[in-house]
């Protein structure tokens, strides 16, 4: 099969793409999915604040979600769920296995949105036993909202950012006691944390400076450990249900088993302002470059690729432009995009980072080969949450010099 | 349960021992049973362990376990090809880092050849590091052990009871045996689900071995558990080695290796720590952390790797050094004790032994008239071969095969309607994901765990 693009991926970025390629007169557009239907991880989110960024109205998760499928199917895409892609070359040939068989498909250009998802337990390397009731937000929303699933008794949350509290509302809708939400850091990381809460009646502490240090339960499982960070005083927490929130991480395996270069912050591909990865003609966007951004930003990111792609079907492939990697330093964990191509401006015209650490009032400043390009106003920096940074320095990079290396001043 | 009639022979213990012996006592005219305190086929020692298939090199020359293993090994070799039991010839590299270590090599080597594996030799270490280019810095010599192989621990034993219960052997599980009362001509075994008449009984309770000894009188052994944690890491880092790397071992443990797996993955461990209980399969902040630590040493890029999952399993050791197998023909009991980390290398070369031994001591082996012995063909979860997804045939033939339900390890709809079907089929999460890989990814069930459970749910037991 010969298609104009494949994008690999129906969330909010991949569906979003697929309708701006079309808009702009791109002929064939697949879009596959590995799920039974469209719409990436608003389809099991189902509180409300959807669509504000990108569709200019507010609806829940799964109305977004359909909203977006029912959008590039009528933009003449094609939508093709159930169908996982087990591979990519460089060619951009693409291996899709699914009830129709194994197909191959060659593009003109390839878009990567796979997402993001959260780390597990065995990844956060907790110890402790290995029972029933330990799962992820994801799995979380999945069992309640697509299974129908109820929870009996008490449940404990590991996080405390925004999903972190979407996933205490899950837990209340289900029929579990929310004991707590439990965070290393000293303090919450969502500022509508307590809105939510309060608009939704169920009002939980935060335990701050804590961590979820083990599991205790043979089978089922019957409690968690609480380990004060400052004291390292041990308490027993009674639970059946411990839900690891955050701590995203991206679906780079397509991306990674390829070939594609890997930026060491992100862990997704190294991508351009034009979202190009380090191949010509494979693109990548949404929560692949930047886990974890809301949705409506993972679609304007798609959308931003989607302008960058039918530019480059219209122009000879492969330029070879010479590309200067973007760098961050601690506290900054992060920066996406991060490489510099050509002079196209990234996503809504500013870089995204994250920081690993809380700072008041703390300065961006961008530096080539020690040559300071930009400083940014002093910024609050708080873990989990986007912090941005202005691009208007692009047209300084030197093409020929150094890395761009992004840190804090205080 | 409880029945009139009485069975030649219970076997106790559905792990990889249990039920070698008992698929190969189906071979002959007996009527057999197999019984398990658990829910399912090999959930004890037999599911956590580092799933390699030793030749039994290292193991103390003039054992038995040096003979059973090095029998078992080459048994189950044979056996696993027949059976689609998926194993890797990977070979191993037993790298000494320290000058003492590399001192140590001549004797491994000599004991290697005691055991009557000649093939082990010397690399030279430029070589090492030619074939493991993502081999630490610092290593002084090796040694290659050829024939390790890596296997998969969850196909063996439902292998052998798979086929097993094609023979006619009756599978009885979640029922603990609590006691035994001599019945004279024939023994009335106490479970916590009513009881069962044998004459004969097979203790390969593994971790509860050394109970079931005492109740026929035994006593010679005790049970010390020997926790072994293990971390997993992604499939990403399984292009980081080719061979499993051994640590020359101590007098007390084998120590920490690194290996990869037949699921793709690549395993550090194990931890060696004796426990007080039985149950305690709990892995801990300091195992896990020494772990990490010497995998930094040995494969510097395990470092940037995912960790998909950490688990820890418990050796069946004693205070004795080698294997507590004796046949006692009066009481009409044998006891198939102490395996300790070798049972799944040596399960065939052990059943083999006993059944000789049962012969020996007087039970009466009769051979079936017109049975043809047969391994079963089970479904390969290995990456090795051809996976389901990956068959454009099988597909066509049935379009389940084509619909993944488990993204991260590529598991079909198919696949788990198949073991659900099975001749043993799982009886929880946890079985299913032992006979189809499903949910035993990197995202540990963000995606999958609860569709798959919904699966399992309408169509399981």
């Amino acid at each position: 099969m010969n298609v104009d693009v494949l994008v690999v991926g129906a969330g909010p970025a991949g569906l979003s793409a697929a309708v701006e390629l079309r808009r702009l007169g791109v002929g064939t557009v697949l879009v596959a999915d590995r799920e039974a239907s469209a719409g990436g991880v608003p389809r099991h989110s189902w509180h409300t604040g959807y669509g504000l960024r990108d569709l200019r109205r507010i609806m829940t998760g799964p109305a977004y979600a359909r909203a977006l499928a029912d959008a590039a199917v009528s933009a003449g895409a094609e939508v093709l769920v159930g169908t996982t892609v087990t591979g990519l070359s460089c060619g951009r040939c693409a291996q899709l296995t699914s009830v129709r068989g194994i197909e191959t498909v060659q593009a003109r250009a390839v878009l990567l949105a796979t997402g993001c998802r959260e780390r597990p337990r065995a990844a956060r390397l907790v110890p402790g036993d290995r029972p029933a009731g330990v799962m992820t937000t994801g799995e979380l929303q999945q069992r309640v909202y697509l299974g129908g699933e109820r929870l009996a008794g008490a449940a404990v949350v590991v996080g405390a950012e925004h999903v972190s509290f979407s996933a205490a509302t899950t837990l209340a809708h289900a029929g579990a006691r929310v004991v707590a939400l439990v965070t290393e850091f000293g303090r919450q990381q969502s500022y509508f944390a307590f809105r939510l809460g309060a608009a939704l009646r169920w009002r939980v502490p935060v335990w701050t400076g804590c961590m979820v240090s083990r599991i205790v339960g043979h089978d089922e499982l019957s409690g968690v450990e609480v380990t004060s960070v400052g004291s390292g005083r041990v308490r027993f927490v009674p639970c059946s249900t411990v839900v690891f929130t955050a701590d995203w991480i991206p679906d780079h395996e397509l991306a990674r088993a390829a070939g594609l270069e890997i930026d060491a912050g992100t862990r997704g591909p190294v991508v351009d302002t034009a979202l190009e990865t380090s191949w010509a003609g494979v693109f990548a966007a949404g929560n692949l470059v930047h886990a974890a951004e809301t949705a409506g930003i993972a679609a304007l990111s798609g959308r931003h690729a989607a302008r960058s792609i039918a530019a480059a079907l219209g122009t000879v492939a492969d330029t070879g432009v010479a590309r200067v990697p973007v760098r961050v330093e601690a506290p900054l964990r992060w920066i996406s995009p991060n490489a510099v191509g050509s002079a196209a401006a990234p996503p809504l015209g500013r870089f995204v980072l994250r920081s690993g650490e809380f700072r008041r009032l703390a300065r961006l400043e961008v530096r080539q080969d020690g040559r300071l390009l930009a400083r940014s106003r002093p910024l609050r920096l708080i873990p989990g949450r986007p912090v941005h940074l202005d691009a208007a320095w692009l047209a300084q990079v030197d093409p020929n010099s150094g890395p761009v290396r992004v840190a804090t001043r205080s | 349960m409880t029945g009139d009639s009485v069975a030649d022979v219970v076997i106790v213990g559905a792990g990889v021992v249990g039920t070698a012996i008992a698929r190969t006592l189906a071979g002959f005219s007996l009527s057999c049973v197999l019984v398990d305190a658990a829910c399912d086929v090999g959930t004890g020692t037999s599911k956590a362990n580092t799933a390699i298939l030793h030749t039994g090199f290292d193991a103390k020359p003039g054992t038995l376990e040096s003979r059973l293993l090095s029998r078992g090994s080459a048994l189950l070799r044979s056996y696993a090809a027949m059976a689609g039991i998926p194993v890797e010839r990977t070979g191993a590299l037993l790298v000494a880092w320290t000058p003492e270590q590399a001192a140590a090599l001549p004797s491994i080597e000599a004991n290697a050849r005691q055991n009557g594996y000649l093939a082990i030799r010397h690399v030279p270490v430029p070589a090492l590091y030619a074939r493991e280019p993502s081999l630490g810095p610092g290593a002084v010599a090796a040694v290659e052990i050829p024939d390790e192989s890596i296997i998969c621990p969850w196909t063996t034993p439902l292998a052998f009871a798979t086929e097993a219960v094609a023979a006619g052997v009756r599978l009885v599980f979640s029922s603990a045996v609590t006691g035994v009362t001599d019945l004279g001509d024939a023994y009335s075994l106490e479970t916590s689900r009513g009881s069962l008449r044998c004459r004969w009984v097979v203790n390969a309770a593994g971790l509860g071995s050394d109970v079931i000894d005492r109740m026929f009188g035994g006593g010679g052994f005790t049970i010390r558990p020997r926790r072994g944690e293990l971390i997993v890491f992604d499939k990403l880092a399984r292009t980081l080695l080719r061979s499993i790397l051994l640590p020359v071992p101590t007098a007390r443990t084998k120590g920490v290796l690194v290996a990869p797996t037949v699921y793709g993955n690549v395993l550090l461990g194990p931890t060696a720590e004796d426990v007080p209980s039985v149950l305690d399969t709990a892995t801990t902040e300091t195992g896990l952390g020494s772990l990490l630590a010497a995998g930094r040493r040995i494969l510097p890029g395990l470092d940037g790797e995912e960790v998909t999952a950490t688990y820890a399993g418990l050796r069946a050791a004693t205070e004795h050094s080698d294997y507590q197998i004796y046949v006692d023909g009066a009481r009409r009991y044998a006891c198939v004790a102490g395996i300790r980390s070798t049972g799944l290398s040596a399960s065939l070369g052990i059943a083999e032994h006993v059944v000789a031994e049962l012969d020996a001591a007087g039970l009466v082996l009769r051979a079936r008239p017109e049975f043809v012995p047969a391994p079963p063909v089970m479904p390969y979860i290995g990456e090795a071969g051809v996976r389901p997804y990956q068959d454009a045939g099988r597909i066509a033939a049935d379009p389940a095969y084509g619909e993944i339900v488990c993204h991260c390890e590529r598991v079909t709809r198919g696949e788990v309607r198949d073991a659900l079907a099975s001749p043993v089929p799982p009886a929880d999460l946890g079985g299913l994901h032992r006979r189809t890989r499903a949910m035993n990814g990197r995202c540990q069930g963000f995606y999958c765990a609860a569709a798959v459970s919904r699966i399992f749910a309408a169509g399981g037991p």
